[in-house]
């Protein structure tokens, strides 16, 4: 009997952030093994909006979104595929005087923090975007944005992954971690898998994951929805948002208008995204087309939900497990399709001992405060 | 304003009907939604209003008896109304001409009914080229012919129907080109003899079609459709027992219309948003809801019925809609078990009765695994993304296992009819590409809308300081 190898590095889940974990870490010299229950980025990694935006993202993240935005931007030669990224201008609007200084507010901290932003006239926005609503009163403008079509996202993370070497294992749920002399040992249907360090990047099920070392960390679930027109001729051709952040819009280029912003399904970690809630569903829509007027000429082709993980302090949990050598932890990114390759990034420059150029978010800020 | 209800009926085609019909007749308070502007469905399709058809048919009748049976009943008949979601135990929002409305009910029957199956061949997206089931459409409701000259080609009953159809309002068929030999339907003789009346109407057809002396070719199947910017020609030669083609002679019949169709698929999109469980049944035309004899589903109070839930035709699922009536009526406690058990069994005696005959329409339809096979890899399978099977075949050789993430890879699926019309094949495609199960495959995930909706009318006119926008995200 073959014995099986023990890995230097086991990465489970196999998102956006695990996936660039893996493979950078692979290609600086680690075998790495990256599971998954499913197949990869088919959870908020292939279901969410795509938007590369600075004007949705947290301060604290600003860094992290820039040198990410910049990672997507150029994914065809890194990842070997475009991931079908579109980099164009963004606008967040405001239609109200209280709109107004939420959205001066929010872009002064941002621009302080390092993102492009400037507050433009009602007529420079329609420069910028013929397509918005002429009741809007001004804008964020930020030449720093796009978007993904983030569907292919595992399409493009498989194949670099297999090209680099990582062993790729998809439908491969991990029930529990044991820890050995030399390592971990993750317990799966299809038999153990040995690694010597492990870095849980399970998104919402970074919970769980963390209960199997007997750690806990309270990982809150958002369940978003998103919807999608039919193909329509062109009616915008930048991102746009509103000021609260809870309206994200682009049109793609084979036609279809994604709309977003966090409005709340009906859901949980356990069954996923299961229901939609039609009035908010209404209201997200009513928002879009209040935007871009153009939009309520389209029909709803597609709407569906998605889990995204928030931490207490709605900050990203990246960084070493405290009290369990060689184990970390990556994962609950605000925007973290934008972000997550940097922040992932940044933790394989630590398992790789290098220095990273931009910090982590270790958590032991969230196990001192956990909630009863 | 939200419209409360002891139960909803989805649907009101045959199923539906008689669902909503058995179910007000033990005294609950029913909606009955459907977007056509009458009952009936696809089998008893109303003819829209003004229009006078030459000559009734047996469906024309029993869709007659049964609009008359629903006008004089207690069901409040929402139709028009376009039901784009499903959610909650139970609500239904539609659009429809006073614009958006929503509904809800402790119970639910989900009749929806079937779409049509056509397994792609070169130049199947030509205009002119329109499936068979679509084709009853025309004839039914609007007295309209597919083109002057028509070849009718495919699998099962409806392709007789439609030829006699066309003949019977002055078209000329061109040819009959039917994938199943002589000897396929002598062997389901006895199971259609079961029904005398049926059979009667099946033979009428094949009178009238012999009557206008129009070619017949059994065992035989498109090879293509051709034409600059419409069809022009339909190319055909012969296939084996299993649909794959074979050599020999191969004709070449001039026509302005193609109806072609390879069956039914089972739509079920109410019980698989409602993640009830589903098993595969190639016999019944796909992925259906796991039932019991009633038509109860895996989620309570969810019942569903009809050939949304396997392909048996609209007799049988007049039948089934009616069980699954009566029992969500004894389990909304107004029906005792005495009371509910005389109703129920001589029903579920003649949903036995009808199962020879709905097993032999169901064969009749199933999909053809050689055929798909024998897809060449420039035939494009997904018409709204252009998604052509070598694609298909490329997203699978790439990693994507399952029809959902060969979707993700291919965009295979994912325009206006969501899947609909390419589902049951690309599913085939992925599973014969890699040599697994259809339960390994799986189906789409189902989301809303069941059907596209305009914006317009699913928002109708609000102030913006109305829109409930939730707190923003923290900075
Ligand atoms: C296009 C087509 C044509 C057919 N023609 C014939 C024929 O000529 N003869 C024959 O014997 N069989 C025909 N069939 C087969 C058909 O399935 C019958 O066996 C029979 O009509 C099935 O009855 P049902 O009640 O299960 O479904 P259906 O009769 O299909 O009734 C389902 C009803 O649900 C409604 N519905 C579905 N979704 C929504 C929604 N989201 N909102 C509002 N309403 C909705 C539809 O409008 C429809 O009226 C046809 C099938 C199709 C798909
Ligand atoms: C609807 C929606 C829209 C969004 N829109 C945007 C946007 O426009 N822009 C933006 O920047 N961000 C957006 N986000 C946020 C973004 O999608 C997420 O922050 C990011 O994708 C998270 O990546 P992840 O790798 O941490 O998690 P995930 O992608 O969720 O990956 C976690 C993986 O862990 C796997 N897993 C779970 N349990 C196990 C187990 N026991 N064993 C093995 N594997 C397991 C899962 O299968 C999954 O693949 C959106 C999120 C959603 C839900």
């Amino acid at each position: 009997m073959s014995q099986a190898p023990i890995y230097d590095l086991g990465v489970i889940g196999g998102g956006v952030v695990g996936s660039t974990l893996a493979l950078l870490a692979q290609r600086g010299g680690l075998s790495t093994a990256l599971l998954d229950r499913g197949p990869l980025c088919r959870e908020a990694s292939g279901v969410n909006a795509g938007t590369l935006t600075l004007q949705m993202t947290r301060v604290a993240l600003i860094p992290h979104a820039m040198r990410a935005h910049a990672m997507w931007a150029s994914a065809r030669d890194w990842l070997g595929h475009d991931v079908g990224v579109v980099v164009c201008d963004g606008l967040s609007l405001a239609f109200t005087e209280r709109e107004a200084a939420l959205l001066e507010e929010r872009a002064g901290k941002r621009r302080a923090a390092g993102a492009p932003i400037t507050i433009i006239s009602r007529d420079e926005a329609l420069r910028v975007e013929p397509g918005i609503s002429d009741r809007t009163l001004m804008a964020g403008h930020c030449v720093v944005d796009g978007y993904a079509n983030a569907y292919l996202t595992g399409q493009a993370f498989r194949a670099a992954l297999v090209d680099a070497g990582v062993a790729v294992m998809e439908n491969r749920g991990v029930s529990g971690l044991d820890r050995t002399d030399n390592g971990f040992v993750a317990r799966t249907a299809q038999g153990p898998v040995s690694f010597r360090r492990v870095v849980l990047a399970g998104g919402v099920w970074i919970e769980p994951m963390m209960a199997w070392l007997g750690v806990h960390l309270p990982i809150k679930v958002l369940v978003n929805q998103l919807s999608v027109t039919e193909r329509i001729r062109p009616v915008m051709r930048t991102v746009v948002g509103i000021a609260s952040g809870l309206l994200s819009l682009k049109q793609y280029p084979h036609g279809t208008v994604v709309i977003g912003g966090g409005w709340q399904g009906i859901g949980d970690r356990e069954r996923g995204g299961v229901e939609l809630v039609p009035e908010r569903l209404v209201g997200n829509i009513r928002l879009a087309c209040h935007a871009i007027p153009e939009l309520a000429g389209a029909r709803l082709a597609r709407a569906w939900a998605g889990l995204e993980a928030e931490t207490a302090d709605a900050l990203p949990a990246a960084g070493p497990i405290p009290g369990i050598p060689d184990a970390y932890v990556c994962g609950s990114i605000h925007s973290g399709y934008t972000s997550g390759p940097s922040i992932a990034r940044s933790l394989a420059d630590v398992i790789l001992g290098r220095e990273p150029d931009l910090p982590l978010f270790p958590i032991d800020r969230l196990m001192k405060a956990a909630p009863p | 304003m939200i419209r409360p209800a002891d139960c909803l009926v989805l649907g009101a085609g045959p199923a539906g009907t008689e669902a909503a019909l058995a179910a007000a007749e033990a005294g609950l308070d029913v909606v009955l939604i459907d977007e056509q502007a009458d009952a009936g469905g696809q089998g008893w399709r109303a003819p829209l209003s003004g229009l006078t058809m030459p000559r009734k048919g047996a469906d024309a009748e029993a869709g007659d008896g049964l609009r008359a049976r629903l006008a004089a009943s207690g069901v409040d008949r929402r139709l028009g109304r376009r039901v784009w979601s499903v959610g909650g135990a139970f609500r239904l929002d539609a659009v429809g001409p006073d614009g958006a409305e929503a509904y809800e009910a402790p119970r639910l029957v989900a009749a929806t009914g079937a779409h049509e199956r056509v397994v792609p061949f070169p130049g199947w997206t030509l205009p002119g080229v329109i499936g068979l089931a679509g084709a009853t459409v025309l004839l039914k409701a609007q007295a309209v012919l597919p083109g002057r000259r028509v070849v009718v080609a495919g699998a099962g009953p409806l392709l007789f129907a439609v030829a006699a159809g066309i003949i019977a309002k002055g078209g000329e068929v061109a040819a009959i080109v039917d994938m199943d030999g002589r000897l396929a339907w002598a062997r389901r003789l006895p199971g259609l003899a079961r029904r005398l009346d049926l059979l009667k109407e099946g033979l009428g057809w094949t009178w009238s079609i012999l009557g206008a002396r129009v070619p017949f070719l059994a065992g035989h199947g498109v090879r293509c459709a051709a034409g600059r910017s419409e069809v022009e020609a339909v190319i055909v030669g012969p296939v084996d027992a299993d649909g794959a083609p074979i050599a020999g002679p191969e004709r070449r019949f001039a026509c302005d219309a193609l109806a072609v169709g390879h069956g039914l698929v089972p739509g079920g999109e109410v019980p698989k948003i409602l993640r009830a469980a589903h098993l595969y049944d190639r016999l019944r035309g796909g992925f259906i809801p796991e039932l019991d004899p009633y038509g109860r589903t895996t989620i309570e109070n969810l019942y569903a019925c009809g050939d949304g839930t396997g392909i048996r035709g609209a007799r049988p699922s007049a039948v089934a809609g009616r069980l699954a009536g009566l029992a969500a009526a004894h389990d909304a406690g107004r029906l005792d078990a005495t009371a509910f058990t005389a109703l129920a069994e001589p029903t579920l005696q003649a949903l036995a009765d009808y199962r020879p005959f709905a097993d032999t329409v169901a064969g009749a339809m199933a999909l053809k695994p050689a055929q798909v096979a024998a897809i060449t890899p420039a035939t494009v399978v997904c018409r709204c993304e252009d998604v052509s099977r070598a694609e298909i075949d490329a997203a699978v050789d790439a990693g994507a296992g399952d029809i959902n993430q060969m979707k993700h890879f291919t965009r295979c699926g994912m325009g206006p009819c969501q899947g609909r019309m390419c589902g049951d094949v690309a599913a085939e495609l992925v599973a014969q590409r890699r040599g697994v199960t259809r339960e390994t495959v799986g189906y789409w995930t189902q989301r809303v809308p069941l059907r596209p909706v305009p914006f317009d009318t699913m928002i109708g006119s609000f102030d913006y300081a109305d829109i409930p926008i939730p707190p923003p995200a923290p900075l």
